[in-house]
């Protein structure tokens, strides 16, 4: 049950995405593009997710543990820091150039899309260069 | 290329997506943030515990496209680039960027902001600022 849970919300992200239109680029870009051919649907997309989860996730912190599991993997930090800031910005430059975020790439990659496929072996890449640059930066706030 | 207005299945599949954060959170614990699940089991320090449970949500993820093509019997609509060079530095910066940065679209922008979280709320006006800027820049100063 705990394998088909999981199975099941991969699923229903990689069908969200698809249903969304997320996980076309031109879309995604359409959207970021104000000055040019603009495409509010992703706008859409992120109230239709909110609308769920911010509810959802209310309800499910009522319970003290998981069904599955013991404890919540929550992430407990509130401080800013550079690396927050620099790493945000780096990825929205990125975002903005393919179109592409890391869960559409994904989804994307069984349409074998020659882009898709330059894509994500490059951003696996960079995410293990970045692991192994991880260490903790002074706070700024 | 202009693309279609749509928002009803937005909206709809934005729903799916927070569905799919929910049963994470409920039956594991979990936040659905793909580029924290993808990172976790890459080099150098592979998250062993969490192992199997990260590659089931992928192989679900991967799963989609195949179904939804035998649920509709055509392929999702898509138009990707295919200048190689630029998504190969597209992606660099993706995976690099939500690394440094603890998340992405999905880890920031749907469940952290549904958490409330203030880092979360500054990652993402920071990357859709910047995303911003560059499609405007990509589009209208190189481009055109």
């Amino acid at each position: 049950m705990h394998i088909f849970s999981t199975l099941f919300a991969g699923l229903l992200f990689g069908i969200g995405l698809i249903l969304s239109g997320m996980a076309n680029p031109a879309k995604v870009q359409n959207f970021l593009d104000l000055f040019g051919t603009w495409d509010p649907s992703l706008a859409f997309v992120m109230g239709g997710a909110i609308m769920v989860t911010m509810p959802g996730f209310w309800l499910v912190r009522k319970r003290s543990t998981p069904l599955f599991h013991d404890v919540f993997h929550l992430p407990a930090r509130t401080d800013f820091d550079a690396r927050l800031v620099v790493g945000a910005a780096t990825f929205g430059i990125g975002w903005g150039l393919g179109g592409f975020c890391p869960g559409p790439a994904l989804t994307s990659l069984p349409l074998a899309a020659s882009g898709t496929l330059f894509f994500v072996p490059a951003m696996l890449v960079g995410m293990v260069i970045a692991k192994y640059t991880a260490a903790p930066s002074p706070k700024i706030l | 290329m202009e693309t279609e207005f749509t928002p009803l299945t937005s909206l709809l599949g934005g729903g799916l997506i927070g569905l799919s954060a929910v049963v994470l959170l409920a039956a594991h614990g979990r936040i659905a943030g793909i580029s924290g699940i993808v990172s976790r089991i890459l080099p150098p320090s592979i998250d062993k515990a969490g192992l199997p449970q990260e590659i089931i949500f992928l192989i679900g993820l991967l799963l989609a496209a195949p179904l939804w093509f035998a649920l509709t019997g055509a392929a999702p609509v898509q138009l990707v680039s295919n200048n190689g060079l630029l998504l190969v530095i597209a992606g660099l910066l993706v995976g690099f960027g939500s690394v440094i940065g603890n998340g992405c679209t999905s880890g920031h922008g749907v469940c952290g902001i549904s958490r409330g979280s203030a880092r979360s709320i500054a990652a993402t006006m920071t990357f859709m600022a910047t995303a911003f800027v560059t499609v405007f820049v990509l589009r209208h100063v190189v481009g055109g």
